[in-house]
């Protein structure tokens, strides 16, 4: 599947969990900043993505879960080294360069755009693909 | 009164479908403070007496139940299972006392963290049995499972989800 009829796919979800315009989601969109979505919208983005794209996804495959209870990954509000690096391995479709540059907690949801969702079920795929032809 | 807006469960496929009823009945005390929209005729004159119709949100809380029902059941009862998300509540036509609803829900997608389910709201004919059920709402909702929840928060250990009311219409339903 190419990187556009991923973009196609992701866009009619995100329309459909969230009621906006496809003209709203482009893919340097944030989902919660300016798309509008709460936390609960991820897991029904979740659900919407398994049935348009055939897959499984893991409870914290693609959002993070436990990093902001822990105070080794969390200090005075910013998200520490080992936190990043944690994050990193869990979400390795996020792409953490500007935020390592400011880690502020707050900051966190800002990292997920319409791009990281598109990357994220670029990588699922990908990984489908790797199982069924190895 | 109770917040249960279900009479009876007439089918149970555990992990698939779950069919339920409720009789509209005049004597619910909010019928007589909620009204249908349009209360003359097209191209009438004279306004008809307001017509008592039930709320909009008490059908779409009784599709929640329903299908909440039904995903609370898969687990035999030990998830707190909460309604997250109406994601679409189409509704089409009113109900008015006398009016029998049938509730059909269905799992669409369920793991740990919680559920997705579709539910279809018909009205069966009080006057013609042989007359076939109107639509009146398609409604999808998602569903959590409170202690997996995306934040970490912690709840009490007590199942408060299903209580005392629901347990009587499981129980009065033949279901448990």
């Amino acid at each position: 599947m190419t990187h556009e009829e991923i973009l196609g796919k992701v866009r009619g979800v995100l329309v459909d969990a969230l009621a906006l315009d496809e003209d709203d989601v482009t893919p340097d969109a944030t989902l919660f900043g300016d798309l509008g979505a709460e936390s609960i919208d991820i897991l029904d983005i979740q659900f919407k993505l398994e049935q348009a794209f055939g897959f499984k996804i893991a409870q914290g495959e693609f959002f993070p879960e436990g990093v902001s209870q822990d105070p080794e990954f969390v200090r005075e509000g910013k998200v520490t080294p080992k936190g990043i690096q944690v994050l990193r391995q869990k979400l390795p479709h996020v792409d953490f360069a500007d935020f390592e540059r400011d880690p502020q907690m707050r900051r966190l949801a800002d990292i997920f755009t319409v791009d990281t969702v598109v990357r994220f079920v670029a990588n699922k795929l990908n990984a489908g693909e790797a199982k069924a032809t190895a | 009164m109770r917040w249960l807006w279900l009479d009876r469960i007439v089918e149970l496929i555990p992990r698939q479908r779950l069919v339920a009823i409720k009789h509209v009945s005049l004597a619910e005390e909010h019928l007589h403070d909620h009204f249908a929209s349009e209360l003359s005729p097209p191209g009438g004159s004279e306004p008809l007496p307001p017509m008592p119709v039930m709320p909009a949100c008490f059908i779409v809380e009784g599709t929640a139940q329903a299908a909440g029902i039904l995903i609370g059941h898969a687990e035999g009862f030990r998830e707190k299972v909460i309604l997250a998300k109406v994601s679409k509540a189409e509704l089409d036509l009113d109900a008015v006392p006398g009016d029998t609803l049938r509730y059909t829900a269905t799992i669409q997608q369920m793991d740990a963290v919680g559920a997705a389910a579709s539910g279809l709201v018909e009205i069966l004919s009080a006057h013609d049995p042989a007359r076939p059920p109107q639509t009146l709402a398609r409604i999808d909702l998602v569903f959590s499972h409170l202690d997996n929840n995306l934040a970490g928060e912690s709840f009490p250990e007590e199942n408060f989800v299903f209580g005392e009311s629901f347990r009587t219409l499981l129980r009065t339903s033949g279901v448990a």
